[in-house]
């Protein structure tokens, strides 16, 4: 009987670098604080965001994707053709298919390393880590970008309260690769199908085409994505350090999908976390960015000096599904 | 064994003051969550879970909204620990 080769695992695998793009417009809550009938004070206080991050009608999707894309390939130190797998976690792109992978593969010079598209919202970016760490390990691929961008604001609607004026645009990349020690803990991933209505659209596509619905946009249950967004993932957060073999203690920073400041404040509290752990709140000047969220935060942490090169983080993306990722990395 | 609905109104104006610092004495039976003490949603889902743990009910995120006045939460969480 022939031999069949299976793939060659590596032991394991790391961040090798972080890049990331934002929207070019500064949106102060002034700026969309009249169609909802609020305020600077009351959006502040509510939501702990000052801007966010728009992009304007030239700066696509995919112009971000590149740009941060391009940023961690040349931060890697490796060249885009080593690139063997691209993941691009998004739900705005605007075409059914092809993917926004394949494209940005092309067009950061990875053609023709095999690209698809994942569709976990704001968890997006903890699973296409996940399934980097995977193809790395299993030795499917040796380099993988993973891809989280969004440009929401095509799919919102000004005069929402639910959801609209906590989002920016933008787009985070990391490189993915071998490693002599470990840079990637087990990730503690799921989803819970049976709040599918609690964030998404307003309606399909097919019904705005048959007249229907409007335009689809963005909206939540904003009470309780908030309960289990805090409370269930902790127990996630929780979970993760604990496969990780890592106590909150050895963490040096937390990375939490940046939806609402005051999620990121009590999830926090209920962590009890040490007063040494780095408490990422990118959200402040850039907004809610799906799943852009995760490393846009991570490379304002590592710009500003308040992580350094070898740190832990616990980095948890959550949202639409609902789904939920989580993982202790090395930060690149 | 179950609370009265006294006591049940003390240790949830604990909760509410705690993550509100509005004052206790301010948390009667007939105010408005959100037109008279001004709690957003967040806080009031934060009061609600704290709640739950505190008097060990149940809480169901549909039948948060209908609770409108700190009567009607004392009331639920009374009948609730059966």
């Amino acid at each position: 009987m022939a031999k069949l080769n299976q793939s060659t695992t590596v032991e394991f695998s790391k961040i090798y670098s972080i890049g990331a793009a934002r929207g070019d417009l500064t949106i102060t809550n002034d700026d969309v604080a009249g169609p909802i009938n609020s305020s600077d004070e009351w959006i502040t206080q509510r939501t702990g965001i000052i801007t966010r991050m728009r992009a304007s009608k030239d700066r696509s999707l995919m112009d971000m994707a590149v740009e941060a894309s391009n940023e961690a390939i040349e931060k890697a130190g490796i060249a885009a053709s080593e690139i063997e797998a691209v993941i691009f976690s998004t739900i705005t792109h605007p075409y059914q298919t092809p993917s926004a992978a394949a494209l940005l593969a092309d067009l950061v010079g990875a053609n023709p390393a095999p690209a698809f598209d994942i569709s976990a919202a704001c968890a997006g970016y903890c699973y296409g880590i996940a399934q980097a760490d995977s193809l790395v390990r299993s030795g499917v691929a040796k380099y993988v970008l993973v891809v989280g961008g969004e440009k929401l604001t095509d799919f919102i609607d000004p005069t929402d309260r639910s959801i609209s004026f906590l989002l920016g645009d933008g787009a985070g990349a990391a490189i993915v690769g071998p490693s002599d020690s470990p840079g990637i803990s087990k990730t503690v991933w799921g989803s819970d199908g049976s709040k599918w209505d609690a964030v998404g659209m307003t309606g399909s596509l097919i019904d705005f085409r048959d007249g229907t619905g409007a335009w689809p946009t963005l909206v939540q249950e904003g009470q309780t994505v908030f309960r289990w967004a805090v409370w269930e993932m902790v127990k996630v957060a929780k979970r993760a350090l604990e496969v990780a073999g890592v106590t909150a203690d050895e963490l040096n920073s937390i990375v939490m999908h940046q939806a609402n400041e005051r999620i990121i404040d009590e999830m926090a509290k209920q962590l009890g976390l040490p007063e040494h752990v780095v408490v990422a709140r990118d959200i402040k000047t850039t907004g809610n960015t799906s799943a852009a969220s995760i490393p846009l935060a991570m490379h304002a942490l590592i710009e500003d000096g308040a992580v350094k090169s070898g740190d832990l983080a616990l980095q948890i993306g959550f949202g639409a599904g609902l789904a939920f990722g989580a993982q202790v990395v090395v930060v690149p | 064994m179950a609370l009265s609905a006294a006591e049940v109104l003390t240790g949830l104006s604990e909760i509410v003051t705690d993550e509100t610092g509005i004052a206790t004495e301010a948390i009667q039976l007939d105010k408005s969550f959100t037109d008279d003490l001004d709690i957003d949603s967040i806080s009031m889902m934060t009061i609600v879970v704290n709640a739950e743990d505190k008097f060990n009910v149940k809480i169901p995120d549909e039948e948060v909204k209908n609770l409108l006045t700190v009567g009607d939460a004392v009331n639920y969480i009374t009948k609730a620990q059966g």
